[in-house]
């Protein structure tokens, strides 16, 4: 099962993942990282089809994406 | 676990100073993916001008030059003329390539340097305040155009991928932009494609990124790439403009 | 060697390849343009790269990044030329690179006129650019010099990792002398040490860059550069007396084509039995001030002829402190006092010292100098620029 993981610190709470999972299931979290942002988390996990779009739309390198098994490559990048 | 997306080794591990959804920040990435799967980071040589983007030398792995305004693509030439071996790229804002560097980067493409030039537009001066560049949207308003731009006043903005594409020295030239993940996949594979033309020593490579600058459009990340694909996009047309392969020597002579 | 003789803006192209210089970046303008002419031919022989710039802004950044990648690399312009590529020298200075720049100066200001001045002294030895920054400045008399500053100035360059320029006047790069080269073949290539930017393989990313923006470490890479002046200070000051083993009543100090000048004067002025002393400043930067006050000690009075209004005598009086009174006369807009013009003033200033003849019944050397103008006055408004006294 694709997963993806949040490196909260580095993220900004642009909110550009959350518009751009197809899956649509990123939301933003109600603390604060340290540096005073809102930041990304995953509220429907096992919907993750580990597209890596939310990754790469991240201006800040803040997500990585794993899978488990098989990963159906759905365009080349 | 298998990871199938992380940094790049040609980035530096460390949080940029760019603002909230700026995508200068996918652009650097981009560009280090592009560096790193080619396998050219060790030779690579990326030069940053002032702009928003000054600070890219404390972000790509990779040995880097910081320059003075407009000027990056004259130390490209120099570099590269000097040491052809090495893989050098300019990552310039719209400010500073279409305004101020305007001769530097006519006469680069023009002369055919072997470099890759990332060319960010985001229709303001980032760094200094949000300033019209010379990009900037007929009506849009900034803080030196504060009654909208008026094209009767300083004309229109000026398409710098159709202008570096009409010279006849080979090229490869082509316009991309961020405001999505379809065009974002796309802006990856015509990166890297500029980086590939250039190590196999083909030709001058121009990439134009449409990208935003939320802040300094006064509008949050999510209108401002609506922003672009509805204001920009028409007026900068996306794609190749010019590819290498379709040259053809023209027969003009002077002796 | 053999001499050949060469054109003095060719003799330099040469010299930079003989210093192992086979790179370079430039841009037309007269009186320096056979130096890009000549190397646009030669360099591709040597295996060497020509680019012309579009600009001398262009050609200023073009050296910036070419010794950026640890390249020996030269550029050439006349003075309009110059004032183009202060930005590319102040980022070049701020970044500890070795360039050599070579500056034909011709008359100004503006486009001024393409004959031969030394109206950027200033511009060379005090304000090239903007910030807190300083050329290592040699300023040869013939077109062998030029040829050995020319290998100097890289040596210098590298030694210190600092821009430096040789500043000739425009007949030191028309004229044909014959030259030796001290260097055979093409030298060998530059030594990139630790700071170039050749990729980084097997070793941690470097930058060249001159933005800093903590004032601390702002204030310290400016501190290091002082160290670094204050070395060049100390040992790099290089200059010539002239008729100075005897005594002397008059200390001319000139620079460049005009020190020449002055000593075919000085000569003349011998025979007819007046003894004039020449300091010429090599290194204009560092300026070498003590030997230049202790030579002025020994005079009566100074006299500083230059082809400007008058920029290389505030380092004169900066060295005199006061304790000489000092002349100056200048020429510009490419008129160069000939010889006979340049004893006029030794005269006058001689008369202002009242120093005569030393010895008698030698014929006078001009007819409008023997004439007694009373006291200051007259001799004053007979000179045709400004004269100027130590404050
Ligand atoms: C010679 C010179 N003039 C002006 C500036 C000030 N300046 C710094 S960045 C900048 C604008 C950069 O805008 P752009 O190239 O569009 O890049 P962005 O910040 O938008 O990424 C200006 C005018 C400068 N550093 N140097
Ligand atoms: S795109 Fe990146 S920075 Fe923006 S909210 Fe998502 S994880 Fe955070
Ligand atoms: S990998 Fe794809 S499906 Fe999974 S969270 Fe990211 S965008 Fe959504
Ligand atoms: S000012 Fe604009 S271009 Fe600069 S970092 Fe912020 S959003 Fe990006």
């Amino acid at each position: 099962m694709p997963k993806i993981e949040v490196n909260t610190e580095r993220c900004k709470g642009c909110e550009r993942c959350n518009d751009a999972c197809p899956q649509q299931i990123i939301g933003m979290s109600d603390q604060l990282n340290n540096k005073g942002y809102k930041y990304a988390v995953v509220f429907d996990r096992p919907r993750c089809i580990g597209c890596r779009i939310c990754a790469i739309i991240c201006p800040d390198v803040a997500i990585e994406v794993y899978v488990e098994g098989t990963q159906y490559e759905l365009f080349q990048y | 676990m298998k990871k199938i997306f992380a940094s790049t080794e040609a980035l530096v591990d460390r949080p940029t100073h760019y603002c909230p959804g700026c995508t200068h920040g996918v652009i650097h990435r981009i560009v280090a993916e592009s560096i790193e799967e080619l396998g050219l980071r060790e030779r690579t040589v990326g030069i940053a001008p002032v702009g928003c983007a000054v600070l890219a030398y404390e972000y790509f792995n990779c040995d880097m030059f910081e320059a003075s305004h407009g000027r990056a693509p004259a130390v490209a030439t120099g570099a590269k003329r000097s040491r052809p071996d090495l893989i050098l790229f300019t990552y310039q804002g719209d400010g500073d390539l279409a305004s101020i560097g305007m001769g530097e980067i006519i006469h680069a493409a023009n002369r055919g340097e072997k470099i890759t030039v990332i060319f960010v537009n985001n229709a303001v001066y980032g760094m200094t305040g949000g300033q019209m560049a010379p990009t900037t949207m007929p009506g849009q308003y900034t803080t030196t155009s504060p009654y909208g731009r008026d094209v009767k006043d300083v004309g229109y903005p000026v398409r710098m991928a159709e202008i570096v594409a009409t010279l006849t020295t080979p090229g490869f030239v082509a316009r991309v932009s961020l405001h999505n993940p379809k065009e974002t996949i796309r802006a990856k594979e015509i990166i890297k494609r500029a980086f590939a033309y250039q190590a196999a020593g083909t030709c001058f490579t121009f990439v134009e990124c449409l990208s935003t600058c939320p802040t300094n459009w006064g509008l949050s990340p999510r209108e401002a790439e609506k922003w672009l694909e509805e204001k920009m996009v028409p007026y900068y047309p996306l794609g190749v403009k010019k590819r290498p392969e379709d040259f053809q020597e023209e027969q003009h002579g002077a002796s | 060697m053999a001499k050949v003789l060469m054109k003095g803006n060719e003799a330099i192209g040469e010299a930079a390849i003989r210093a192992g210089c086979v790179h370079f970046f430039g841009y037309p303008i007269t009186p320096q343009s056979e130096v890009p002419e000549y190397l646009s031919k030669r360099l591709p022989e040597v295996g060497g790269k020509y680019v012309q710039a579009e600009s001398e802004v262009a050609a200023s950044n073009m050296i910036y990044g070419s010794a950026g990648v640890g390249i020996r690399v030269l550029t050439t312009s006349s003075s309009p030329g110059i004032s183009l590529m202060a930005e590319g020298l102040s980022y070049i200075a701020a970044c500890s690179l070795p360039v050599v720049v070579v500056n034909i100066m011709r008359a100004g200001p503006g486009l001024g006129g393409i004959l031969p001045a030394q109206g950027d002294y200033l511009q060379a030895v005090k304000g090239t650019g903007h910030g807190d920054f300083q050329l290592v400045v040699l300023a040869p008399a013939s077109v062998q010099e030029a040829v050995n500053l020319v290998i100097l100035a890289f040596e210098l360059a590298e030694k210190y990792l600092t821009p430096v320029m040789v500043i000739g006047d425009g007949m030191i790069g028309q004229m044909m002398e014959p030259v030796e080269f001290p260097i055979e073949g093409v030298g060998p290539p530059l030594d990139p040490g630790d700071w170039a930017l050749n990729g980084a393989r097997g070793r941690d990313k470097r930058i060249i860059n001159s933005l800093h923006l903590d004032p601390e470490y702002c204030n310290k890479i400016n501190m290091d550069l002082k160290a670094k002046y204050d070395r060049i200070k100390k040992n790099e000051q290089r200059w010539e007396l002239y008729n100075c083993e005897k005594p002397y009543d008059l200390l001319v100090c000139a620079f460049g084509m005009m020190s020449r000048i002055c000593k075919t004067a000085i000569d003349e002025l011998a025979q007819a039995g007046y003894r004039v002393g020449l300091f010429r400043p090599i290194s204009v930067w560092p300026f070498p001030y003590a030997t230049c006050k202790q030579a002025m000690q020994k005079a009566k009075r100074v006299l500083v002829l230059e082809m400007n209004m008058g920029q290389m005598v505030e380092d004169i009086q900066l060295a005199g402190q006061g304790t000489r009174e000092i002349d100056f006369f200048g020429t510009a807009g490419g008129k160069v006092f000939s010889p006979d013009e340049s004893k006029e003033k030794m005269l006058y200033s001689l008369k202002q010292a009242g120093a005569g003849k030393s010895r008698a019944g030698v014929s006078q050397p001009s007819s409008k100098s023997e004439g007694k103008p009373k006291k200051k006055k007259a001799a004053k408004t007979a000179g045709p620029a400004k004269k100027r006294k130590a404050r």
